[in-house]
């Protein structure tokens, strides 16, 4: 072992470049987009006076319209704030990679499913395709979306972006596990996905057979790389990194596989010492995207609205607070209300112009309450790690219109 | 005017069937290749209105697939389990790892596994490292930066193997072979004081390997309450 001291050239070269060079990648895409938007002909005065665009191949979005993610280099987050409705846009969906995307071709990509199976198989795409075939609407979420102590200048983006909603196309997982005869004594299966990481985790086969599935479509095409492409295991209301994506095999056992990602990763410190693992349901949590930072707000009438979710099941209410949480208000879902999905909630209000917080909170159909942070760190300490955290959340509106993000110290 | 009435309405009752047989033979999907294998399909009704809807208990097994060969299987069956199943020939000890360590892992993870950060990037977790006792508190509060290090929190020595063997080093995963997976497995635990530096690592010794954390990690039980847990 050598032990000449380490330079900034040998940092930078190897893995810790390539990690380095991802910011730079990022930026550049943004560039050429903002190049692109230059060379458009020039907004006419009156759009009833010349004639409009031809037709195309492709269409994009509208030259005045902007949404992004955020810039990071394992993860971005959703424009929350930016976006209506329920399904989020299949471009500007979050995303967290181990090893950057892969680049896949479809006609060499085959799914192996193995282990305790009566006919180990191999699928190509095609093969998957061919399968009696569903879509459902679900949410997905980072277990590790929350960003604790957040200054006043926060986007709901930036505190709560690591969530998003689609339409998945693809064919329930039980469909393929009967195909090839689950073995008596297969209690869990791991999923592999083809990316640089390999990514794996062991998954209970119950949720196989409940509403697991293997998905190639999102949103009525087929994935997009960063979600999976050609094919990703979708586990609805489960913690985002079990949806393995690129998935390329499954492997039934009779025990957890013990991966990276299940033990030294994603498991949260208790209080009592211990730590949790195969924490995977995702509890119900609700965030407003309007009022939020940085719009403003203009006397009178206005819309609040959000989104709520569930990893348990349906939402059962949505509620605000302006009085720091002492009461609640239900605000009105916009149906239908899905289980394990994005569901709008909205509440007219007339903004009289005195300083206001606006606080939401998300009940599900089990009964579960959204907590509050104080709760959180009450029931876990302080020291418990940035996992599964779904405090309510809210924001201040000034006196001349500013909206703040509502600060509230993690201690 | 009787008899015309009759054409009239014997021609339409023809249509009706005519009708009723076209649309049973292009919507029944019993009349596909698929139809032999459809033994829960109920059969077609008489009524003009079934043939638009026909439930299909899908057969348990559609045939669609090829064989997995023991090739196949070889080539991709990497996993190793925590009781060291899937754990290959081969293996290492921790001065051989020093040395592929340094050469494959330092850059991101540090000389002597600190970890490393460059401009607020974290490029490789600090690895090394142990608090005192095996009891004290992973929490972030109390145990401050490096809780999480292979020897203080990793329940099995096997995730180390399989880890670095999928996907390390970063630049190049997969690239390190075998021997080289357990020799730097045996400079790890060896740094973390979890095996002597005299370790010898294989299939047979690494799995038998027990970690400091191994019983501190519990099965997550929130969805059993509503309660905040």
């Amino acid at each position: 072992m050598t032990d000449k001291p380490l330079t900034r050239r040998a940092l930078l070269g190897g893995a810790a470049g390539a990690i380095a060079a991802t910011a730079a990648a990022q930026l550049s895409g943004v560039a050429a987009a903002e190049a692109q938007e230059a060379a458009l002909p020039p907004v006419p005065q009156d759009p009833t006076k010349v004639p409009g665009a031809p037709t195309s191949l492709v269409g994009t979005r509208s030259r005045f319209e902007h949404p992004r993610r955020t810039s990071g280099p394992t993860s971005t987050q959703a424009p929350l704030h930016e976006l209506v409705g329920t399904i989020t846009p299949s471009d500007v969906h979050y995303e967290r990679h181990h090893a950057g995307v892969p680049t896949i071709d479809p006609a060499a990509h085959t799914l192996t499913i193995h282990g305790l199976v009566d006919h180990p198989t191999v699928f190509t795409l095609e093969d998957i395709k061919r399968f009696p075939s569903v879509s459902r609407i679900h949410f997905l979420e980072c277990s590790g979306n929350y960003r604790r102590n957040a200054p006043e200048s926060t986007t709901a983006q930036q505190v709560c972006g690591l969530t998003s909603n689609s339409e998945w196309t693809g064919v329930p997982l039980a469909t393929l596990f009967r195909e090839v005869g689950v073995k008596r004594g297969a209690k869990w299966f791991l999923a592999e996905g083809r990316d640089a990481a390999m990514l794996s985790r062991s998954i209970p086969i119950e949720k196989a057979f409940d509403d697991a599935m293997i998905a190639y479509g999102q949103n009525g095409e087929a994935l997009r790389p960063e979600q999976g492409y050609p094919l990703r295991l979708l586990l609805p209301g489960w913690e985002g990194n079990t949806n393995v994506k690129w998935l390329g095999r499954l492997k039934l056992g009779d025990e957890p596989f013990m991966s990276r990602e299940e033990t030294s990763k994603y498991t949260e410190v208790m209080k009592d010492g211990r730590a949790r693992q195969f924490s995977f349901v995702i509890d119900a949590r609700s965030i407003i995207t309007s009022p939020s930072y940085p719009q403003t707000m203009r006397r009178g009438w206005n819309e609040i609205r959000g989104l709520a979710w569930s990893g348990r099941g349906r939402i059962a209410r949505a509620e605000l607070s302006f009085d720091e949480g002492r009461t609640w208000i239900e605000a009105e879902l916009q149906g239908p209300v899905l289980p394990k999905a994005h569901t709008r909630f909205r509440y007219p209000w007339k903004w009289d112009g005195g300083e206001t917080t606006v606080m939401s909170r998300a009940i599900d159909e089990t009964g579960y309450v959204q907590p509050t942070q104080r709760e959180l760190i009450d029931a876990r300490g302080v020291g418990c790690g940035p996992y599964h955290l779904n405090p309510v959340t809210g924001w201040r509106i000034r006196t001349d219109g500013t909206v703040v993000f509502r600060t509230e110290a993690w201690a | 005017m009787k008899s015309t009435a009759l054409v009239a309405g014997l021609g339409l009752a023809i249509l009706i069937v005519a009708a009723i047989v076209l649309s049973r033979r292009s919507l029944d999907p019993a009349r596909g290749t698929m139809g032999p294998t459809l033994a829960g399909a109920p059969a077609a009704s008489g009524r003009a209105a079934s043939a638009t809807v026909h439930p299909i208990d899908p057969p348990s097994h559609f045939g669609i697939g090829r064989a997995a060969t023991d090739a196949d299987l070889a080539r991709i069956d990497i996993d190793v389990r925590a009781d060291g199943q899937g754990l290959p020939a081969g293996s290492g000890t921790a001065a051989a790892g020093a040395a592929v360590y340094t050469a494959k892992c330092a850059a991101c993870h540090g000389k002597d596994g600190e970890g490393v950060r460059q401009d607020r990037l974290q490029l490789g977790p600090r690895l090394i490292g142990r608090n005192a006792g095996d009891a004290f508190d992973f929490n972030e509060s109390t145990a401050k930066e490096g809780a999480k290090t292979v020897g203080n929190y990793w329940p099995y020595a096997t995730t180390l193997f399989d880890y670095v063997r999928r996907a390390m080093p970063q630049d190049r995963p997969g690239s390190l072979t075998n021997d080289e997976v357990y020799a730097v497995t045996a400079y790890l635990l060896a740094r973390n004081q979890v095996v002597a530096e005299s370790a010898v690592l294989d299939a047979t010794s690494l799995p038998a390997v027990k970690m400091p954390s191994r019983d501190r990690f519990v099965r997550d039980d929130r969805e059993s309450s509503t309660r905040v847990r």
